[in-house]
């Protein structure tokens, strides 16, 4: 009888829970509407297209050859695939239903229109720090672009994360206040680097750690992340940069390419392409900002390029030596494209990143995939060597550039990561897909 | 020495691992079908096939094809005896100078092995990096959907 009845209380008491859980997770749906013609004035229109550009708002929203900001791309994380959604102003399939008002509570609460909480894959919690001002002129932008009939692809999550008001505990965990750093010391520059930094751009996002829940952990801020299978670098004092990065490097390297430490690949690519179109002042800013995330005082380990000399009595050393004379050195050894070497090639690999992370993910990504020339621009082109190389060639290649241009001893798993990811190595015929 | 099957035919080749595969065929071999173009791997011209995928040997080092057959365009067929890509290509009158179109028959060859009837965009993601200068790229196109048995495509030819 006894146990009956504190059954019956606890089950009460989940019940109740549960409803207090679904209320706090409630949110209206507002009501539907279109802009005003004020809203989407012309000079409105402008600035929100360069404010688009650097959210790098169609970097998930556009699909791989699909219209623009249709949505479609599946954003892969660690918890399942999000579905990137139709931002274009379709009434049915996109956001045409959306006033400034519905628009702002998407982009700084990550709710939509009718009341459903959004993933966290959608950086709202970086949105959360956009002025009105912006967030209106982001309106502007896409609420005049092409509408495009697309219904939104099916996320792939598992239950319960598949149940959104499970979000509204997420956020109520980790959705803080935005702060934008201040300091009285620095200029109006770095303050404007800052607020693109920590709101429009989402450069946390990835260049940040998340927690097992996804959330970025604020207190490691821009110690290196992850992002579709790639390592994002740190962009503070851990950085393994064999160069001290500095504003002028930073702006170049953000507008296209820099002569010393090369120019960006994987998901970083389109965050350069997206650039093109954004004043250079903007990017300056930027860098003038990102330069200080590593901190005052000596450069720490940044040790320079390395380019050791290798013993040729190991014979996978000596394999992948071949490979390198073969199939790398002809760009890579021409000295660099600001010496008049191949254009977009750094003096030599040891002046790459890549080859100082703490794993081999983002080379061997490189190698097999290659790097797909950009759309009507010039910029650098590499042949995908997943179609040209087996896993055991690739492994012994990634062995002997680590070796050479790292003083960091050889990659643990290298051999495994390989065969993950060769599974995955270009189809006949193909090279890189283009972008990313 | 290492050894390299080139067309069916298994031979040691007196040069050192890292020797490119372009120079053997053409300086060894007296294969010329494929071409020096960039020597950089940008331009496709010097294509062949390895393992059913489109390889550029300008920068294919021989050290890495150890058991592994090259086909290359003269492996396709003969000038009295074309294979059927060959075929499709003169049919269209598909080469002006012809310099690109031995790598483009060995990449739209790599293509056919794998997806035998390819859309008109995956024959032309496959062949985007395969620079023409001459610009007979619609030939080129209507090349391969002939030897893939496809038809035109209907309305303007952007997929």
């Amino acid at each position: 009888m006894g146990r009956r009845r504190i059954t019956v209380w606890l089950g009460g008491l989940l019940v109740l829970a549960a409803a207090g859980f679904a209320v706090a997770a409630w949110r209206p749906a507002l009501a539907p509407g279109s802009p005003t013609p004020a809203e989407t004035a012309p000079e409105q229109v402008r600035k929100g297209a360069i404010l688009a550009s650097l959210g790098y708002c169609a970097s998930c929203h556009t699909a791989e050859g699909g219209r623009p900001y249709a949505g479609g791309r599946g954003v892969t994380t660690p918890f399942g695939t999000i579905a990137a959604t139709n931002i274009t102003p379709d009434p049915e399939t996109g956001i045409g239903r959306y006033t400034l008002d519905a628009f702002t509570r998407a982009m700084r609460q990550g709710v939509d229109r009718e009341g459903r909480h959004l993933y966290p894959a959608f950086p709202y919690t970086h949105y959360a720090g956009l002025t009105d001002a912006d967030v209106a002129a982001l309106y502007a932008f896409v609420m005049t672009r092409e509408p495009v009939r697309a219904e939104a692809k099916a996320n792939a999550l598992p239950f319960p994360l598949s149940w959104r008001p499970l979000l509204a505990g997420w956020k109520l965990l980790f959705v803080r206040d935005l702060k934008i750093p201040a300091d009285p010391r620095r200029d109006a520059e770095w303050h404007r680097g800052a607020y693109l930094a920590e709101a429009l751009s989402h450069c946390g996002a990835c260049h940040t750690p998340r927690n097992l829940l996804g959330a970025e952990v604020r207190s490691r801020a821009y110690a290196g992340g992850e992002v579709d299978g790639w390592w994002a670098p740190p962009l503070d004092r851990s950085s393994p940069a064999p160069l001290a990065w500095d504003k002028e490097s930073l702006a170049r390297y953000l507008a296209e390419w820099d002569p010393q430490a090369g120019g960006a690949a994987g998901p970083m690519r389109p965050v350069v392409d997206a650039h093109r179109t954004v004043p250079a002042g903007e990017i300056r800013a930027l860098a003038a900002y990102t330069a200080t995330l590593y901190g005052p005082g000596p450069a720490g380990s940044r040790t320079g390029p390395v380019d050791r000399a290798i013993p040729g009595d190991d014979p996978a050393l000596a394999r992948g030596a071949a490979t390198y004379a073969g199939a790398c050195a002809v760009c890579h050894e021409s000295g660099g494209g600001a010496a008049g070497g191949v254009p977009y090639t750094t003096p030599s690999l040891g002046h790459r990143t890549t080859l100082r992370a703490p794993d081999p993910r983002n080379l061997i990504l490189v190698l097999r995939d290659g790097i797909a020339p950009r759309e009507h621009a010039p910029g650098p082109i590499m042949p995908a060597y997943g179609a040209m190389l087996t896993p055991a060639q690739m492994t012994d290649l990634a062995a002997y550039l680590r070796a050479r241009f790292s003083p960091d001893g050889p990659w643990p798993g290298l051999d495994e990561t390989v065969r993950d990811l060769m599974r995955d190595a270009p189809r006949p015929g193909a090279h890189a897909e283009a972008g990313r | 020495m290492p050894t390299l099957t080139v067309n069916g035919r298994t031979q040691a080749v007196a040069a050192e691992p890292e020797t490119p595969l372009l120079y053997v065929l053409r300086d060894e071999w007296g294969l010329n079908g494929a071409k020096f173009g960039c020597g950089l791997g940008q331009c496709g011209a010097c294509t062949v096939e390895v393992e059913g995928r489109a390889i550029l040997s300008c920068l294919t080092p021989i050290g890495v094809l150890e058991g592994r057959p090259v086909t290359t365009v003269e492996g396709l067929g003969s000038p009295e005896n074309p294979g059927p890509l060959q075929a499709a290509f003169i049919a269209e009158n598909a080469a002006q100078c012809g310099y690109c179109i031995a790598g483009m028959i060995m990449r739209a060859h790599a293509l056919l092995r794998s997806v035998p009837h390819p859309s008109e965009a995956e024959i032309r993601a496959a062949l985007r990096f395969n620079l023409c200068r001459c610009g007979t790229h619609m030939r080129i196109l209507a090349a391969v959907r002939r030897a893939a048995g496809l038809e035109p495509p209907t309305t303007g030819a952007t997929p």
